[in-house]
């Protein structure tokens, strides 16, 4: 195992996948000279060249119908959107583009595109500090993955620019210097579709993905450690397909559930996904379903206002104290 | 003949345009019957231009198009009877039901689609291109589009990327003169939507949309330009749809006496006419072509209106090429790509 960073796990699969498949290129805004808008890109030309490491005009909607272009002309193309805000300008392309042509052609061809972009906030103010997963990950014809750990990113992005549909990869700004352990044998993937349960636990079960995996697992100390739950902690890594038979086990062994998310609490991932675990899990709860989410709020510009509203493992500890 | 053509290529030309007017009528009644659904958008007035186009460049070459795209499927060579039997919904239609009339496409033959967005697939088009430079493939794509297109955003993120980057895409704007219900003075500061190809420095050409051969010299030069590595090429062809922009349409917006004028430029019996006077045919002939065309697509209409409804159950297929199934058991981790990808 070698210790890296999550944005180095994401280039270290960029650099793997790109050395062994001549067909991956990457594109976006500001991702060579400049490196990336975090980074993450940082290098790549200059090892792979512009022809694979492609300078774009600031068009997201552009870059990602040329993007499925290029791969219906049998390129792996991973499109960077610098961040989830400005993939809004992008979505028609996604959502009717790529999501749709295996299945409207009658399957004559895939799209095979990851799009990777990213989730965060840091006093950016309300059009720069959104969570849009949600919407993504209702749309039938996307793959969309959310790594926490830096194994994961590296694992995943492996295997979302392997895969033959398109897949929307959605990194955390918070997330890019947060440190583990990524084994270093090249191109081992993890499979999209898999949750994990990443602590175990008897007492009650919290789900997180992404930056709140991290926060679901620090509640999972503060809860033990004062208060003596148990708490047992699943990562979803994939949103969509997601893996509803680890979180449904889980549950039965818990019987309580904590959904842990940073998008907004209406029409929030969380929301679809308690919706599914109450039909499939009922009879195992011992308490209702409890969600820590974003308060339907633009997230505001001042750090005092923005730190009140950002869901943190104190809200998840919260939570789980309402329920005994 | 003009552009090197032979009479053989001359008549197959005439033979697509009055394929897809006959196909178009047929699919016209069969939507007053209630057998065709959803919006239907006839090319009728339009066929010189995909006649035109298509038969300008080599058979693999790439083709996009928007979502009046029965000229392109039938110009292409697409089966008659499996296009019909997309649009009567059934499972032997090209896309087994899943598209209908704006989403025909065919893979095989190198036709990847109506697209019903507007503009949408114009970066699409230039990316495909890039693949084909990036592949070193002598290959160039055909992007058709309206005028109303040139209005979207989108148009000027795909023609920009395609003139930045040099690439072998030849759009083509089919100038009809309305955007759906809006005129061009209404949707355009200019009418003229070459002068739009300017200001990213692609040369641009103008052509007669109403004379197949026009067009076919048009494109035939753009396509040489592409393939030569000198990057996209703009052509605008001016035509007129003489039916409405849907099956829906009252026509509230322009008057009849515009479309009475257009109607006389009808390409069908212009391009036949001037094949009678260059005798590379005879009056004779075309009505033959006009019978033989017609018991082609009674025959096509009968194998839809015959054919079999997807089943049922078949409805959730195709939804991804590689489908996961978290509810199955655990594979071990993967180190090798899957093989499965884009239709080349």
């Amino acid at each position: 195992m070698a210790e890296l960073t999550y944005r180095e796990a994401v280039r270290s699969a960029m650099r793997e996948e790109m050395r062994s498949d001549s067909r991956v290129i990457l594109m976006g805004e500001s991702i060579t000279g400049y490196g990336g808008s975090y980074a993450v890109t940082k290098g790549l030309v200059e090892e792979f060249g512009p022809k694979r490491v492609m300078e774009t005009p600031i068009a997201e909607a552009g870059i990602v119908g040329f993007a499925v272009g290029a791969a219906m002309g049998g390129l792996r193309p991973v499109a960077e959107l610098m961040t989830v805000n400005f993939a809004l300008l992008a979505l028609d392309q996604i959502v009717n583009s790529a999501a749709k042509f295996h299945y409207m052609f009658g399957g004559q061809w895939s799209v095979p595109l990851v799009v990777r972009t990213v989730s965060g906030f840091g006093q950016l103010g309300p059009t720069h500090s959104q969570s849009f997963e949600g919407w993504f990950a209702s749309v039938p014809g996307l793959k969309v993955v959310m790594p926490a750990t830096p194994a994961d990113a590296k694992g995943l992005l492996l295997a979302a620019i392997r895969d033959p549909d398109p897949v929307i990869f959605i990194e955390h700004s918070l997330l890019y210097s947060t440190k583990g352990e990524v084994p270093e044998q090249e191109g081992l993937e993890v499979p999209i579709g898999r949750a994990a349960v990443v602590r175990e636990g008897t007492d009650v079960t919290l789900v997180g993905y992404s930056r709140m995996l991290l926060q679901a697992l620090h509640a999972a100390e503060v809860l033990e450690r004062e208060d003596g739950v148990s708490c047992e902690v699943v990562d979803l890594r994939t949103l969509r397909p997601l893996d509803y038979p680890t979180v449904v086990g889980s549950v039965g062994r818990t019987h309580r559930l904590v959904l842990c998310g940073e998008d907004w609490r209406t029409g929030g991932f969380g929301a679809n996904l308690l919706s599914e675990i109450q039909d499939r899990s009922f009879d195992d709860l011992d308490a209702p379903i409890a969600r820590v989410a974003m308060r339907d709020i633009p997230l505001p510009y001042s750090r005092k206002l923005e730190q009140q509203l950002i869901p943190a493992s104190q809200q998840i500890v919260d939570a789980v104290r309402r329920m005994s | 003949m003009p552009h090197g053509l032979t009479a053989q290529q001359c008549r197959a030309m005439y033979r697509k345009m009055v394929q897809i007017r006959h196909f178009e009528d047929h699919a016209a009644e069969a939507y007053a019957q209630a057998k065709v659904g959803g919006f239907l958008h006839l090319y009728i007035g339009e066929e010189a231009v995909a006649v035109g186009a298509i038969a300008a460049v080599r058979e693999d070459d790439h083709i996009l198009g928007h979502y009046r795209d029965h000229g392109y499927a039938l110009a292409r060579g697409c089966d008659v009877k499996a296009c019909m039997a997309e649009l009567f919904g059934r499972d032997t239609g090209i896309c087994h039901g899943r598209g209908g009339s704006m989403h025909l496409a065919d893979a095989s033959r190198h036709f990847w689609g109506g697209h019903a967005i507007v503009g949408s697939h114009i970066p699409i088009g230039a990316g495909m291109a890039y693949a084909m430079q990036y592949l070193e493939e002598p290959l160039v794509v055909l992007d058709f589009f309206g005028d109303g297109a040139t209005g979207n955003g989108i148009f000027h993120e795909g023609l920009n990327m395609a003139a930045l980057w040099n690439l072998p895409v030849v759009f083509i704007c089919e100038n009809n003169l309305y955007g759906m219900g809006a005129t061009l003075a209404e949707e355009s500061p200019v009418s003229d939507m070459m002068i739009k190809a300017e200001g990213y420095t692609m040369p641009a050409v103008q052509c007669d949309g109403m004379d197949v051969l026009s067009v076919y010299g048009a494109v035939q030069q753009a396509a040489e330009h592409c393939r030569s590595g000198k990057g996209p090429f703009f052509v605008e062809a001016m035509t007129y749809r003489f039916r409405g922009h849907s099956m829906a349409d009252p026509e509230l917006y322009r008057d009849k006496e515009e479309v009475r004028r257009w109607r006389e430029l009808d390409p069908i019996p212009r391009f036949g006419d001037f094949l009678v006077q260059q005798r590379i045919t005879s009056p004779q002939e075309l009505a033959e072509v006009n019978e033989e065309v017609e018991a082609e697509m009674l025959e096509a209409v009968r194998f839809a209106d015959s054919s079999p409804w997807p089943e049922p159950d078949s409805v959730d297929r195709w939804i991804y090429a590689k489908p996961i199934d978290p509810e199955a058991p655990e594979e071990a981790p993967s180190l090798a790509g899957d093989p499965a990808g884009a239709a080349t």
